[in-house]
């Protein structure tokens, strides 16, 4: 039996989702018996196949962050939204507060310790939109995997059911936003 | 007629809440009747003591005047209820209790709606928990959870909104504010000031303080005030004791919203700090 | 900057509070007051009233914010306000009046110029329906507005020319009576309906009120003899006669003409309520809008007072003392709604409160107060006159009397149309020489769409009520832009008070845009499904328990109309993400492929 191919990738976030995923610490050895991973910074392979499933942490805060979460889309069976900022744009939305012209001036022109200030232009670098957004606004999402970050066992319990071949239904004991 | 009315004063009278026949005393609602016999009804503008509000409607319940069958002979299939079509959809919290009510509460219906009601809360406002110190404390937190609720659902909104900082103990943060009102009942009705109001309308109504400056530093607000404490969500937060007590270990850590007569412990636990 | 704003002083603002206060000490007159002679309401200002009044600033904030016609920030000495509704709104055709008037003054739609000449701006409906597109400017009513008119007038604001001396026929209105029943039809002379009453005396006159069957015009239909009654046996301090004249349904303006042309039926019918239920004073809550009618108001009422139809010891009875005092409001749709109004009334937000008690037993000042519509209260004049007897041999058997139609849209002859209740719509549609119609929206943005199919269907409580709005829609209308219209009114108009209405307003209108831009996918119109069902059902009040009707009743009705807008995916993105990098675009100064999003 093939085994289910699982890709994951971070947008605006801190990894901290990926941090928590690892923490399945032992558990990871018997999960990997029916997963594999595709696209992933755990393999380093930088496009994605056809997968199963999509775990995808952080919000959407710049043109590169929309490509990758429409490749995810074209390429995922089924597309989680992990963590609190694929969820509702966490901690990065909150520059969502500024408009983005104040936000760069304050981190490249204004800054305390800049040298050199100017904004970086470089046709190199992604534009950033103006502001940031949860997943669901730029792509349909099929599930949500809430928590800051979701706890190794919210994983497990999802995964756990999707290998199954059941719809996630997270155990109410698990479901935390912080 | 009057012998009648006579006996139901003496006689207290009943409503039925999914199934469940429920005595009430005259002059209380449907909430106050459903919380004296433990039962739960969600809600999060009310609180018992204060003014019933009826706003934010998470405690909105189907009355069947007939055609309201139950059937609770095994418990764990509870949608066997059905409530009449024409059935009047009220807020338990300020619909007063008549006697023969047939209400429906906890349906799987009722916490869909509910549930939507809770997404459209989250939505409007910025409510970014990682970064809020009531998170585990937060009533609207904990309604969610109580509900399932796992997104947002909706697009967000992300409204610009002013934090007034300028407080020596009391911050407001309304990113965070579900114009519960509820700080503006305690003010008025406990603390006897008139601190909180209400201002604008539609989707850009807001918390506003009454002062000259329309800061808080310039109201008579007080730490000890009611209306310091009873913010369900972290709009308005106490200075300087932030993270005494860690996640983990907060309210809704060591309770479900369900419980009943949890405001004294919520109360209790944002007070002691201070006292 | 040669705004004068910022040399006011505090004596200043003083002098003109102390000035409105002597008319009248009710903060929404204080506060129109302000807002004339400083074109805004400032911080300073609202803390001077406040002081005076002595009321919470907060309260007085809160007012301020609340109403659509008094504003934080200065507004330009000429302000011009376009009705944004289907039948008197800035659309005429393709043609967008609104952005002729802007781009001829410079000036951006909400944005006062920087010489503080003008600020322009749209409104929700502002009553003139049957007049063509119109605008108030400086809260004056100018009507029939085309693109010729509109050059005019931004040549008269830019010369500035004082709006005293505009065209005068700018400002004419007319009644437009196109058919006249009951109320329409009969001369009333002030002060015979009293002399009827006064020979039936109260219970007589009460018994004649319930008899003919009378129910409220406002559109809800409760029978106003019972409403009285109820009023009458309640225990209070005092008893408060209220007069509904916040006429803010977009499409309607019947009470306009009954103001105009019948307030002393109007006037005697709210005088023999106060006889009825033992009230000494009534309030007439006229809305914002029709500010232009109140001089004329207060000439009939101080008429009347010479007549001795108001005042002390009324046609010289002893003890029958009532009189009337308008209250002016501010722009806010929901104090249409009888308890919002009350609040309005105290001078508070507007909105509505929970009820039970109803207003009969805890009104105004949590006093007995009978609210009533314009409308309901000229037919309970006429009755008083004329009797039960004559008012129910015209309408049905639960729809005692007739109605007056505000009729408008695509029709040769939009006008006031007062029917015998029971009449179909496809009579009313023929009379006023509707072809081709595409659909009808009975009772307002807040009534319901009928479909051609249905056209057979009569006005009357026990059909289709309604509160007199009648706008008909031919074939060469876009259906789906009225009911984005009403979407946006309605999410303008939503007091806020609770979650399904304040955010499921805007949750429908935002999902309406979607789909009229084209970005709509099947999904979206079953979320504006999921979401109708909840505000209709949900709601605190009226208003948002009816906020979804346009949207339910033509996707019932009219689902082709959304069809056809409908992008052929199974989803698009909630917000346009090219027009989302054109910020970082200006910023970094790049527009090179990378920097654009298809």
């Amino acid at each position: 039996m093939s085994k289910i191919r699982i890709a994951t990738t971070s947008l605006a976030g801190c990894f901290g989702c990926h941090m928590s995923f690892l923490d399945m610490d032992e558990r990871l050895v018997a999960l990997l018996e029916h997963v594999e991973f595709n696209r992933s910074p755990l393999t380093d392979i930088k496009h994605c196949d056809p997968c199963d499933i999509g775990l995808v942490e952080g919000g959407v805060c710049n043109a590169d962050n929309v490509h990758v979460l429409r490749e995810f889309r074209k390429n995922c069976k089924i597309l989680i939204a992990v963590g609190a900022c694929a969820i509702n744009g966490g901690v990065p939305a909150m520059r969502n507060h500024f408009n983005l012209r104040e936000c760069l001036e304050e981190a490249y022109v204004n800054g305390v310790g800049v040298e050199n200030p100017q904004i970086p232009d470089d046709v190199e670098l992604p534009l950033l939109l103006d502001k940031v957004h949860p997943l669901h606004e730029v792509v349909h999402v099929d599930y949500y995997l809430p928590g800051c970050p979701p706890s190794a066992d919210e994983f497990l319990s999802v995964l756990g059911d999707l290998l199954a071949g059941r719809e996630p239904a997270l155990p109410k004991k698990l479901l935390h936003y912080d | 007629m009057s012998t009648e009315a006579k006996q139901n004063t003496i006689t207290p009278n009943t409503i039925t809440i999914d199934g469940q026949e429920i005595p009430f005393k005259d002059g209380q609602t449907i909430m106050d009747a459903a919380l004296a016999a433990g039962v739960y009804i969600p809600h999060l503008c009310h609180r018992p003591g204060l003014t019933p509000h009826g706003s934010c409607k998470l405690c909105v319940v189907d009355i069947g005047s007939r055609g309201v069958s139950f059937h609770n002979s095994d418990r764990r299939v509870q949608t066997k209820f059905s409530v009449d079509i024409d059935g009047r959809s009220v807020s338990a919290c300020t619909t007063p209790a008549v006697a023969g009510q047939q209400i429906s509460n906890n349906t799987p219906a009722l916490n869909e709606v509910r549930k939507t009601i809770t997404q459209m809360l989250f939505i409007e406002g910025n409510h970014i928990c990682p970064s809020c110190e009531k998170s585990g404390d937060c009533t609207l937190q904990a309604m969610a959870y109580h509900l399932g609720m796992l997104d947002g659902h909706f697009p967000q909104f992300f409204p610009h909104r002013e934090v007034d900082a300028s407080h020596p103990t009391v911050m407001l943060d309304r990113d965070r504010c579900i114009l519960c009102e509820l700080c503006v009942r305690a003010s008025r009705e406990v603390d006897g000031k008139n601190v909180f109001a209400i201002a604008g309308r539609g989707i850009t109504a807001h918390l506003i303080v009454n002062s000259p400056s329309g800061k808080l530093a310039d109201s008579d607000l007080e730490t000890g005030d009611m209306a310091a404490h009873i913010c369900p969500v972290g709009a308005i937060l106490i200075k300087e004791h932030g993270y005494e007590v860690p996640i983990g270990r907060r309210t809704f850590d060591l309770h479900q919203v369900g419980e009943i007569g949890l405001e004294k412990v919520i109360l209790a636990k944002v007070r002691h700090t201070d006292e | 900057m040669s705004s004068p704003i910022r040399t006011v002083t505090v004596e200043q603002v003083n002098a003109v509070i102390a000035d409105a206060y002597s008319q009248s000490n009710h903060l929404l007159h204080i506060l129109y007051a302000l807002q004339q002679r400083f074109l805004h309401i400032s911080h300073e200002a609202v803390r001077e009233v406040a002081s005076h009044l002595g009321l919470p600033i907060s309260q007085v904030e809160s007012v301020v914010e609340f109403y659509s016609f008094f504003y934080g920030t200065p507004r330009g000495r000429y302000n011009i306000l376009l009705s944004n509704c289907t039948s008197c709104g800035y659309m005429v055709g393709d043609e967008n009046l609104m952005d002729t008037l802007c781009q001829r003054l410079r000036v951006v739609a909400g944005k006062t110029r920087a010489d503080g000449l003008v600020s322009i701006d749209e409104t929700s409906c502002i009553g003139m329906c049957d007049h063509g597109a119109a605008l108030l400017v400086n809260g004056m009513p100018i009507t029939r507005l085309d693109a010729s008119k509109i050059a005019r007038i931004a040549d008269l604001v830019e010369t500035e020319t004082p709006v005293a001396n505009w065209p005068a026929e700018w400002f004419r209105i007319d009644d437009n009576i196109r058919n006249s029943s009951l109320l329409l039809k009969n001369d009333f002379a002030a002060g015979d309906g009293m002399r009827a009453m006064l020979a039936r005396n109260i219970d007589g006159t009460l018994a004649e009120i319930t008899q003919s069957g009378l129910r409220g015009r406002g559109g809800a239909g409760f029978s106003t003899g019972m409403k009285w009654k109820f009023c009458r046996e309640a225990q209070g301090a005092a008893h408060y006669v209220v007069c509904n004249a916040d006429e803010g349904e977009p499409g309607t303006f019947k009470d306009r003409i009954l103001l105009h042309s019948h307030a002393d039926a109007v006037f005697e019918g709210m005088t023999v309520c106060a006889f009825v239920i033992g009230a000494e004073q009534g309030f007439l809550y006229l809305r914002g809008e029709y500010r232009y009618l109140l001089p004329q108001l207060q000439a009939v009422l101080a008429h009347r007072r010479e007549l001795g139809l108001l005042g002390s010891s009324i046609l010289g009875q002893p003890g029958f003392n009532f009189d009337i005092e308008i209250v002016v409001g501010a722009g806010a749709y929901i104090c249409g709604e009888e308890s919002a109004l009350i609040e309005s009334l105290e001078g508070k937000r507007g909105v509505p409160r929970n009820r039970p008690p109803f207003p009969v037993t805890h009104g105004y000042l949590g006093q007995p107060t009978v609210v009533n519509n314009v409308e309901t209260f000229a037919a309970a004049a006429h009755i008083a006159l004329r009797g039960s007897t004559w008012f129910r041999a015209v309408g049905t058997e639960k729809s005692a009397g007739s109605k007056i139609l505000s009729v408008s849209g695509d029709c040769a002859a939009p006008g006031i149309y007062e029917y015998p209740f029971g009449v179909s719509i496809q009579q009313v549609l023929d009379d006023c020489g509707a072809k081709d119609v595409q659909a009808v929206q009975v009772g307002g943005p807040s009534g319901t769409l009928i479909n051609p199919v249905k056209f057979n269907r009569k006005l009357g409580f026990e059909d289709l009520p309604t509160g007199g709005s009648f706008m008909v829609f031919g074939q060469g209308r876009d259906l789906l832009a009225i009911i984005v219209n009403f979407a946006h009114f309605f999410a303008h108009e939503s007091c806020g008070f609770c979650t399904p209405c304040r955010v499921g307003t805007t949750l429908l209108k935002n999902g309406l845009d979607k789909i009229a831009s084209g970005h709509g996918t099947q999904y979206d119109l079953d979320e504006m499904k999921r979401m109708g069902a909840l505000v209709k059902r949900r709601s605190h009040c009226g208003l948002g328990q009816t906020a979804a009707n346009p949207i339910l009743d033509s996707l019932q009705r009219f689902p082709h109309v959304f069809e056809q807008r409908l992008a052929h995916s199974n989803f698009e993105p909630y917000f346009n993400l090219d027009g989302a990098l054109e910020e970082a675009r200006q910023v970094t100064h790049r527009d090179d492929a990378a920097a654009h999003l298809k």
